[in-house]
């Protein structure tokens, strides 16, 4: 019975991101054993093997598989924070978060060339001039959505169709490098700390996130409009106002994923940069077990959904298969994923066990008797 | 405006005002760029080249105004495409490669992805756009995994069939060299043409096409109406992984090579396509006539950057950002006076 008490919504919506890093940690527990004890691989590296380096400016690291999973999925899990708030909100998915980061690292980078030295004042005022004009372009897709009633994929596709070329634009047709250990700091490693810097913003941008929801109704109020839209303005919920504001606090989300991803290379490339993340920004959310249709939603679940999009693609480059070729491998398993989360499967299953569960208590009851 | 909606016994739908809005603005704009840059758009041929070399996104464009109407999205069309045009290549280079085989195995591929999609969709009741995202990683993967490297088709039987053209000697221009270049136009043409004949009676007379159209507009009235909801959307993503495989077909038939990047970023021009011409994403409104000539809008804003001589790379995309800016605004607004007015 407590089996059952799991699978039928024990843990809520959590349950499909907890089950896939349930099912991904147990294969990889399996593939460990098989190629230690069964096939006896030498020189093999356990998945899970953490282990302390020296980078190449002489500063101790954690280095392994787990720590390039939590380090990797940092662009993602920012992401996924202000994707979950635009689905609650509006209904639909902004396909734009891309082409948006690309434009907020250019701007970055282009105020850093323009102030000449890098220190920690230009990095500050370059980050808060990216933070603007991402809001900027935020807000120019919330207004589509929410002023002007059009769907967010609709709205946010004119973006997407140019924002690339706006980042290339601005950077006047080049591929602009920085350089600074300041750089170096946000995108890899802040010197005596062993923690990559960028997970360090995931928390940081967590926390800003959850004491805005402790202190504000924004959680309830966007909850609401996504609910039913007409019953929270009733209820004298402003729903342009809140449509508008997730979208202005995505584009927050935004410039911060597209200036980690600037400073972990060094350099904009606008063609690269981030690319197809929209796409698994939104799988993150719905791995996450919220509704692409707007209404509840659990920030906590998008980021753990974005640890097992993360999770999953280096448990593939760990089995040698080449970066081309994952997505083929990562289809494969959001399709079990989604199908074990559907509704459909969730009610066979739950049928299932029940019939299962009263056979049992029948074939004791002939026992007894 | 007004005079002419009161003087009409019978308004316009949604679905026929957005399509002649469509329509319009694609006769302005040609008509623009003839008297703005002349040269290559008096002739014929530029039509027929914009028909040409977008005819399988015209195609794919059809087969996802058919899913938008019904409610639903797929923006796997491009991706399919792509592994439909590698995979038939690969066939028609080994030895035994058949032709006719061949465009079996197109429309098998595309099949299958309709039928895998529509089953998840429609009876395990999961997100479309989820679904539909998965199958396009699949598709794109399977495209890479069969070969990274740009594959040329060289099938003798293949290569007569791809450079089959229409000659229209009427239709042609005299050159400088004072040479007559008759009109060209290529086989692609020729079935988007049939496609847009059969989808645009399927829609219109045929009852399945006005489930879709019911499903779209509510699906709990479809239900009461008696409408097998679950077929009818099951059908719909069907037909569209069929069209993308015919779409593969006539990709490879203009290029005549499989590559892994080839049809990137199909999906969402086909979406622009279908939106320029009024098909709505909530469902329910849409017109195959007026995707059609979305299709060509699209194109021709494309073409008319090229001519103005924007050559920095970026202006194409950011004109046609803007474009697309202006028809989704401009639809808004129309629906928006419509439904206060009523």
């Amino acid at each position: 019975m407590k089996k059952k008490r799991l699978f039928s919504g024990g843990l809520g919506q959590l349950t499909i991101p907890f089950v896939a890093i349930c099912l991904l940690v147990l294969f990889n527990v399996i593939r460990d054993l098989i190629m230690i004890f069964v096939l006896k691989t030498p020189d093999y590296i356990s998945f899970f093997s953490i282990e302390i380096t020296k980078n190449n400016i002489g500063n101790s690291v954690l280095s392994g598989n787990l720590i390039s999973i939590i380090n990797g999925a940092s662009e993602l899990a920012v992401l996924a924070i202000g994707m979950t708030l635009v689905t609650a909100a509006c209904g639909g998915q902004d396909i734009s978060v891309g082409a948006a980061a690309a434009i907020a690292g250019s701007v970055f980078v282009k105020v850093l060339k323009a102030s000449g030295n890098i220190n920690a004042g230009t990095v500050i005022l370059a980050f808060l001039c990216a933070c603007i004009v991402a809001m900027i372009f935020g807000a120019f897709n919330g207004t589509l959505v929410a002023v002007f009633k059009i769907q967010p994929m609709i709205a946010t596709l004119i973006l997407y169709t140019c924002g690339r070329s706006i980042a290339y634009w601005i950077n006047g047709g080049a591929t602009p490098t920085v350089e600074s250990p300041i750089i170096e700091g946000i995108g890899r490693f802040i010197p005596g700390i062993p923690i990559p810097t960028p997970v360090l913003i995931v928390a940081v941008m967590l926390i800003v996130f959850k004491v805005l929801f402790r202190f504000t109704s924004l959680e309830l109020f966007t909850q609401a409009v996504g609910i039913n839209q007409s019953a929270a303005r009733l209820n004298g919920i402003n729903p342009t106002l809140i449509k508008l504001l997730s979208f202005i606090l995505l584009g927050a989300c935004v410039s911060v994923a597209g200036i980690i991803g600037v400073s972990r290379l060094g350099l904009i490339n606008h063609e690269t940069l981030l690319l197809d993340v929209e796409m698994d920004a939104i799988l993150a959310v719905a791995i996450g077990g919220n509704s692409l249709g707007g209404g509840r939603f659990k920030i906590s679940g998008s980021i753990i959904g974005a640890y097992v999009i993360q999770m999953l693609t280096i448990t593939l480059y760990s089995m040698k298969v080449s970066s081309t070729d994952v997505k083929a491998y990562k289809a494969i398993v959001i399709v079990l994923l989604v199908v074990i989360g559907s509704p459909v499967f969730k009610e066979k299953f739950g049928r299932f066990m029940a019939r299962r569960a009263a056979s049992k208590v029948q074939a004791k009851g002939a026992e007894e008797s | 405006m007004k005079n002419i909606f009161k003087k009409r016994q019978d308004p316009l739908t949604d679905t026929q005002l957005l399509m002649t809005i469509t329509i319009c603005i694609f006769i302005g704009m040609y008509l623009f760029a003839m008297i703005i840059f002349g040269g290559g758009f008096l002739h014929a041929q530029q039509i027929f080249d914009l028909l040409n070399d977008n005819a399988s996104l015209i195609i794919v464009s059809f087969g996802l105004t058919i899913v938008m109407i019904g409610g639903g999205i797929d923006i796997s069309v491009g991706a399919v495409t792509s592994l439909v045009v590698m995979s038939c290549v690969l066939y028609l280079n080994s030895s035994g490669g058949n032709l006719f085989v061949a465009i079996l195995l197109a429309l098998g591929i595309g099949l299958a992805f309709g039928v895998v999609h529509g089953l998840l969709i429609s009876y395990l009741e999961i997100q479309p756009f989820i679904v539909t995202l998965a199958g396009m990683f699949f598709a794109r993967g399977m495209t890479t995994i069969l070969s990274v490297n740009p594959q040329k088709a060289d099938h003798a039987g293949f290569t007569a069939l791809r450079d089959t053209q229409i000659v229209i000697p009427w239709l042609g221009y005299t050159a400088k060299n004072g040479n007559l270049v008759p009109a060209r136009i290529e086989l692609g043409v020729v079935v988007a043409i049939l496609c847009l004949i059969v989808m645009f009676i399927v829609l219109k007379y045929v009852r399945l096409g006005r489930n879709f159209y019911a499903l779209g507009g509510n699906q709990t009235s479809a239900l009461m109406l008696g409408i097998n909801v679950k077929r009818t959307r099951f059908l719909s993503y069907v037909l569209s992984g069929l069209l993308s495989g015919i779409s593969g077909f006539v990709f490879m038939m203009h290029t005549g090579a499989g590559n892994a990047t080839n049809a990137a970023g199909m999906e969402m021009n086909a979406i622009a396509s279908s939106i320029i011409g009024g098909t709505l994403l909530t469902g329910g409104v849409g017109n195959i006539i007026g995707t059609f000539f979305g299709t060509m809008t699209l194109t021709t804003i494309k073409k008319i950057v090229v001519s103005s001589g924007l050559n920095d790379p970026w202006w194409q995309s950011i004109t046609t950002g803007g474009m697309l800016c202006l028809f989704i605004l401009l639809q808004s607004i129309v629906l928006g006076r419509r439904a206060k007015k009523k």
